[in-house]
């Protein structure tokens, strides 16, 4: 059943990332955040998404990325879960990109650390790879 | 056929409703059997269902129905008259028919089971009293004709025509009949049915059903109305423009009252719970033989829908308990002097922002040894604990997980489950469950559950920077230290900051010190939020006191519901998201509540006891190097440390200037003839006042505060003592500071 793909995908650093376009609510420009103290440093903090409040997940630090250099504000993905909204905090919006299902990978097992857990693979597209994250434990916070 | 299944879901619907009234009004009639107004809507709401049944084509159902329709004309009619007997065999009618309508929901069809012998029980009841029932047919389905007349313009002939078709033998009704013939749709009918049915119901047709997800909705836009509203509000105070400004003012008011209606949308009487419990009183006492009267007190009293739905199981729960456990036989009442029916009082009524609810019987009470007893053998608690434990910890017991005190298991109750799942689902909710008995007499269970779970007025206060909203529920009052106040107000007991509020020590929280946020601002004065965490009270110091708000509470996601200082988020005014706090997570973060909950460790409901038990708080100190002594905090004025170059001596006194004034030391020590307190260069003081002076006490060093109640466990040995009890789990000498400070110095003594 190799039926085409649609990702979702955005920038953090130098990675290009990917989620299932049918698990993304929205995206959004920056938002004014809310911090919320004692939380894990994951935590992006909250914001109100026309009147719903909705928890952000600072996706540099769940990555275990260095805090983005300059002052340019995130943006917001938001990623439909069971338990409702969540916002997933992203350096930069790509396009939305159809890829085919013959050209996923798994990751090697060179890759390590946190992003194993939450890079499911890799689609080889031309001149790139784009990753796919794995949304659901993206949002379970570490 | 989706015409009809619409058709069929409606009457499903529409009977659930009438068989809840089948329900509450059978047990009704059976205090007041000659209520014509009564039997007139009872026999109401089972004829809609029965002619219904008939015209959508369900056998099983019209013939229960019709069953318990004859009996039901005869009482009407005078003909019989109501007895339990007939009651029984009538709720057994409606829960027959409530089962063949939940086979129809679920399946479509009614189902295999064998409901004839319902159709038997009722007709032998019915032959109780020989009746004309054709009669009563007749003019009934005369009823629906000329509805139908009115309405559709059926033809008189052919309505004419159906009845002496009816007549001649043809046991349909009359809709049924007219609807084969082709005569009428059969919606048609049914509407001629519930037209038939609502005339003489006096409140019927005013309300329409919809869908919770949809006022959820409605109430998520409304708030954002407001915070456009607000937005618009803001830029009108820049505007001079007149008409702007009164369509802006017209905006503001239109938008209040909008959210206030779509608050109230959400309210529901507790009535909607409540109406069930008769039946389930009724059944209950019939089933142990019991006799139990039920009184409703307050049952308009209004709720949010979400508390309301969570709050149907524990009260079924409690009433089960109250008739199985609570309220004894007719023969051991009377024996007891007690009137042979038992009464179970169910009351609701708002307060402070809260409903309370009390579900009270005048039974025999819980007794507290057998409890005990379960809860040893359980291994709930040691023999030690349950000696100590005070009247209220004990009662307190039945919330124990898998603890029955029921002599025997029936089916209803006494399998052990039960008053702690109650006690979990009124908790989750922001509830709180309290019981109180008197042995004898009866027990009573109070419950208070937030008014509403979605809208709480709430005290908006910055620290470190950040906005938080407090529930007022636990808001006692503000104090505000300026000037000299705010540098010397707050004093410190060993590192602890505490403030004296009308001559009490009240500990002192720092918000952005436990949130770890940013520095306090420092402005000169000192904002305290006093607050009351179940029954203990304290401080919390935030940088401003902003404004108090209706905020409407909104969950955390799922990945912050670990951290317990906050209850949830809100949106301001200005659209930004605020925390709530948690005001009893913020006491447990800051330890005001520590030493209970090393003592009850992870039980909550040990917990909960011991601040109900109304404790004290005790100044715990180390006097002659290993002895844990405590002073009743209230009645310590100060802790101070003095040079002990600056200890003087007075005849046989020791004496400090303190205050301008000379004050009297007593070294505890040498008082109890321990020795002398440890030579230090500064000396650890509690200063308390004694007929009009200040005495200083010398210990060792200052432990700790705590708070929990005390039982003297042994008498005192060495004078100046009232005992020792057990305080943090160690073993504490009391000290009787007025005795000491009446005593003489050691020297004279001797």
């Amino acid at each position: 059943m190799a039926q085409s793909q649609q990702f979702c995908t955005f920038f953090l650093d130098d990675l290009f990332l990917g989620v299932e376009v049918e698990k993304v609510q929205e995206v959004i420009r920056h938002q004014e955040t809310t911090r919320v103290p004692l939380a894990p440093a994951v935590i992006g903090g909250l914001i109100n998404l026309r009147g719903q409040i909705v928890t952000a997940i600072n996706l540099r630090r769940r990555l275990e990325l260095p805090p983005r250099k300059g002052s340019e504000a995130p943006m917001n993905v938001v990623v439909r879960t069971d338990d409702g909204a969540v916002s997933l905090l992203v350096d930069e919006i790509g396009d939305v990109v159809e890829v085919e299902p013959a050209d996923f990978e798994r990751p090697p097992d060179t890759l390590q650390g946190e992003a194993r857990e939450l890079i499911g693979g890799a689609f080889k597209l031309k001149g790139r790879l784009l990753l796919l994250l794995d949304a659901e434990r993206a949002l379970r916070a570490a | 056929m989706s015409e009809m299944d619409d058709i069929i879901k409606e009457f499903l619907v529409e009977s659930n409703d009438n068989l809840d009234q089948l329900d509450a009004g059978l047990v009704e009639l059976e205090k007041d059997p000659y209520s014509n107004e009564l039997l007139g809507s009872i026999f109401r709401a089972i004829h809609t269902v029965k002619g219904t049944s008939g015209v959508l084509g369900f056998p099983k159902l019209e013939a229960v129905a019709h069953g318990g329709e004859n009996l039901l004309s005869k009482l009407r009619d005078g003909q019989l008259r109501l007895n339990t007997e007939i009651t029984t065999g009538l709720l057994r009618m409606v829960d027959a028919i409530r089962e063949i309508l939940g086979s129809i929901e679920n399946s479509g069809s009614e189902g295999e089971t064998d409901f004839s012998a319902v159709g038997t029980m009722l007709n032998d009841l019915l032959q109780q009293e020989l009746a004309n029932a054709n009669q009563t047919a007749a003019t009934e389905s005369r009823l629906l004709g000329e509805i139908l007349a009115e309405k559709l313009k059926v033809p008189q002939d052919a309505i004419d025509a159906a009845l002496i078709q009816q007549k001649s033998g043809d046991l349909r009704r009359i809709g049924e009949i007219l609807v084969e013939q082709g005569h009428v749709p059969p919606q048609a009918v049914l509407e001629a049915l519930k037209t038939q049915a609502e005339t003489g119901t006096q409140v019927s047709g005013s309300t329409i059903r919809v869908d919770v997800g949809l006022l959820d909705k409605l109430m998520n836009l409304v708030g954002e109305l407001v915070l456009a509203r607000n937005q618009v509000l803001q830029f009108t105070a820049t505007r001079k423009e007149t008409a702007f400004q009164g369509t802006a003012q017209r905006l503001n008011l239109i938008t209040t009252e909008l959210q206030e209606g779509v608050m109230k949308t959400r309210m529901q009487p507790i009535g909607s719970v409540w109406h069930k419990f008769p039946r389930v009183v009724r059944d209950l006492a019939l089933q142990f033989g019991k006799q139990v009267r039920i009184e409703m007190e307050g049952s308009e009293t209004e709720l949010d829908k979400t508390i309301i739905e969570a709050i149907k199981d524990p009260l079924t729960h409690v009433i089960r308990n109250a008739i199985d456990h609570g309220i004894e036989l007719p023969a051991t009442r009377t024996a007891s002097g007690k009137p042979a029916e038992g009464r179970l009082t169910l009351r609701a009524f708002h307060e402070g922002g809260q409903v309370n609810i009390e579900v009270a019987d005048d039974g025999g009470g819980i007794r507290l040894d057998p409890l005990k007893q379960k809860a040893i053998e359980s291994g709930q608690i040691t023999p030690e604990q349950a000696a100590r434990m005070s009247e209220r910890e004990a009662l307190n017991l039945i919330f124990l997980p898998g603890l029955s005190t029921a002599a025997k298991v029936t089916n209803v109750s006494g399998r052990g489950v039960g008053m702690d799942v109650v006690k979990t689902n009124i908790e989750k909710i922001g509830g709180m469950v309290d019981v109180q008995s008197v042995p004898g007499a009866g027990t009573t269970l109070k419950i208070k559950i937030p008014l509403t779970l979605a809208i709480i007025p709430a005290l908006i206060a910055t620290s470190g920077g950040e906005r938080f909203a407090i529930p007022q529920v636990s808001l006692l009052e503000l104090v505000l230290l300026e000037g000299e106040e705010a540098e010397k107000g707050i004093e410190s007991i060993h590192g602890a900051p505490v403030y004296r509020l009308r001559g009490h020590l009240l500990p002192l929280v720092y918000l952005n010190q436990l949130l770890r946020l940013g520095e306090q601002k420092r402005s000169g004065t000192i904002n305290i939020v006093v607050l009351q965490a179940d029954d203990r009270q304290f401080g919390l110091v935030v940088d401003e006191i902003n404004d108090t708000e209706e905020i409407v509470v909104k969950p955390l996601g799922k990945q912050l519901k670990g951290i317990s200082c906050f209850a949830g988020a809100t949106i301001m005014g200005d659209g930004q998201v605020a925390l709530i706090l948690d005001v009893l997570g913020i006491a447990q973060t800051a330890n005001v509540v520590t030493e209970v909950r090393e003592r009850a460790g992870s039980d909550s409901a040990a917990l909960r006891t011991d601040r109900a038990a109304g404790r004290d708080a005790w100044l715990v100190c180390q006097v002659a190097g290993s002895r844990r002594m405590a002073i009743p905090l209230a009645v310590v004025s100060r802790l101070e440390e003095i040079a002990a170059s600056s200890v003087e001596r007075s005849g046989n006194h020791l004496v400090v200037q303190y205050r301008g004034q000379i004050m009297q030391l007593l070294d505890v020590a040498a008082h109890l003839n321990l020795g002398k307190c440890a030579p230090a260069e500064t000396l650890q003081v509690i200063v308390y006042q004694h007929e009009g002076h200040c005495v200083g006490l010398l210990v060792d060093q200052i432990l700790d505060i705590v708070e929990q109640s005390a039982v003297v466990e042994r008498e005192p040995t060495e004078g100046g003592l009232i005992g020792s009890a057990v305080i943090q789990e160690r073993v504490t000498d009391l000290l009787n500071i007025q005795a000491m400070a009446g005593m003489r110095p050691l020297a004279e003594v001797r």
